[in-house]
């Protein structure tokens, strides 16, 4: 269980919010509302106050990569800091499977990352994640550049890591996929996270 | 040793030549005749005042004035050495880092020298100390000033790929470590460039002096080796301190990268 409280980071103040094992919650809001910032925060990745809950351990008592191993912020911008997609991940044979059911080739490991177009440098970002089994995933956008179908696909294989408990907050700006991957859906506005209309069912 | 001394009709003539760049500047309209005047007068008046100084200094044998002295070149360098960077660090932690790598560096090399390497000499003899302190100052300065620009750019630029590496688990050190060989390899450069080419594409100001003095040429580059040597290592350290203290800045306790720290100069 990941429980927020108290949240306060630049133009956001005093968020909470709890995600139960399993559950996947959707993230909307306009352009510049903090959506974004919100993930961050939670992946400590900015000065922020406020009290976060991992299965009853805090946040600010453990060091922070420990804490970013196991709530892992995926951003709508992937970063890629080795030339070759291989050397982005800590055990490229054991990415292979999840590779292929996110319709990557196998041996896209060996690809160069400037040859990578966008809906393969988002997907391969995501896997690169999901390969450390962290509990909890902050996704930005992590389908925006993709084609219905490959979206479709990519949310079932978040749907598998969902089943074994894990936890998914995610930013999107289309409101079909909130309806359809999350199970509740929020919204950033004005600092403050609300529920939004219609999304407070689980 | 014998050297011919020069007087001051000698200075006069060479000055002429001035009188070349200044018929370059209205012939051509580059508008340098106002500043060239200004530099050429200010070389000559900052030059003599050193060499005013540096005979007193002589004179009085002191080992506080020399400390004193060495600590103003030091604090001038660390200012020179962040000086004209696109970013630096906000605040007084910019010229902060400039001078603690340049008083690590400088000092910490230029003792070394004067109590291993010149025996006979007292440690703080000015005719050893400063000279030499001189020497590795200025290029401990360019490394520090090329290796803080190289990381602040750097990790502002490659902001996306370094928060990526925090963000799946790395430690600031680990995230940071591409910027911070960027930085120590821009660096060092110049001194290695200089090391490989000395003798073959230039004659080392100081060995060439001391040619003109009348010292034995195998002894004036027994000398320069020294004096080479002595940079090199003073260039190490300070780059080394300089990426130790800006990778420290860059990053926080809970390891994020700090960018807001940073300012922009125009």
């Amino acid at each position: 269980m990941l429980e927020i409280a108290g949240l306060t980071c630049r133009s956001l103040a005093n968020v909470a919010c709890v995600i139960e094992p399993g559950e996947a919650v959707a993230v909307s809001g306009i352009s510049g509302a903090g959506k974004s910032l919100l993930l961050r925060a939670i992946a400590d990745l900015d000065p922020n106050d406020g009290d976060v809950h991992l299965d009853g351990h805090s946040r600010n008592a453990m060091p922070a990569p420990r804490w970013r191993r196991q709530v892992i912020y995926v951003p709508a911008d992937s970063g890629w800091w080795a030339d070759y997609v291989g050397e982005h991940f800590e055990d490229g044979a054991a990415a292979t499977g999840l590779l292929h059911r996110l319709q990557l080739p196998a041996d896209c490991l060996d690809w160069p990352v400037a040859r990578l177009s966008t809906g393969e440098r988002q997907r391969l970002a995501l896997a690169r994640a999901m390969t450390l089994a962290p509990r909890v995933l902050l996704l930005d956008e992590p389908t925006s550049g993709l084609d219905p179908e490959t979206t479709l696909r990519v949310e079932a294989v978040l749907h598998e890591r969902l089943a074994d408990g894990a936890m998914i907050l995610f930013v999107s700006h289309d409101p079909a996929q909130a309806e359809r991957f999350g199970q509740r859906h929020l919204r950033v506005e004005n600092g403050a996270l609300r529920v939004a209309p219609g999304g407070g069912g689980s | 040793m014998n050297y011919i001394a020069l007087d001051y009709w000698d200075l006069a003539g060479a000055a002429s030549l001035m009188v070349i760049n200044a018929g370059l500047s209205v012939i051509f309209q580059l508008g340098l005749a106002r500043r060239l005047v200004i530099a050429a007068v200010r070389m000559v008046v900052q030059l003599t005042l050193v060499g005013l100084v540096l005979k007193a200094l002589f004179a009085m044998q002191s080992p506080g004035l020399t400390v004193l002295v060495a600590l103003i070149m030091v604090a001038f360098a660390g200012r020179e050495a962040i000086a004209r960077q696109e970013r630096t660090f906000a605040g007084y932690w910019s010229y902060g880092i400039g001078t603690t790598c340049m008083c690590v560096a400088a000092l910490t090399v230029t003792l070394f020298a004067v109590t291993t390497q010149f025996e006979t000499a007292t440690w703080f003899d000015p005719r050893y100390a400063i000279p030499l302190l001189g020497m590795i100052l200025g290029n401990t300065m360019n490394g520090v000033s090329l290796c803080l620009d190289r990381m602040l750019s750097t990790a502002h630029r490659e902001r996306v790929a370094i928060e990526a590496r925090l963000a799946l688990g790395a430690d600031a050190r680990t995230a940071l470590s591409s910027v911070s060989r960027q930085a120590m390899r821009a660096g060092m450069t110049p001194t290695v460039n200089a090391m490989a080419a000395t003798g073959l594409v230039s004659l080392p100001g100081m060995m060439t002096g001391q040619i003109l003095a009348g010292v034995e040429p195998v002894e004036a580059v027994k000398y320069q080796i020294l004096v080479m040597f002595l940079i090199g290592g003073g260039t190490a350290l300070g780059v080394f301190a300089a990426v130790m203290l800006a990778s420290r800045r860059l990053t926080d306790a809970r390891h994020r990268l700090r960018l807001d720290r940073l300012r922009t100069n125009a």
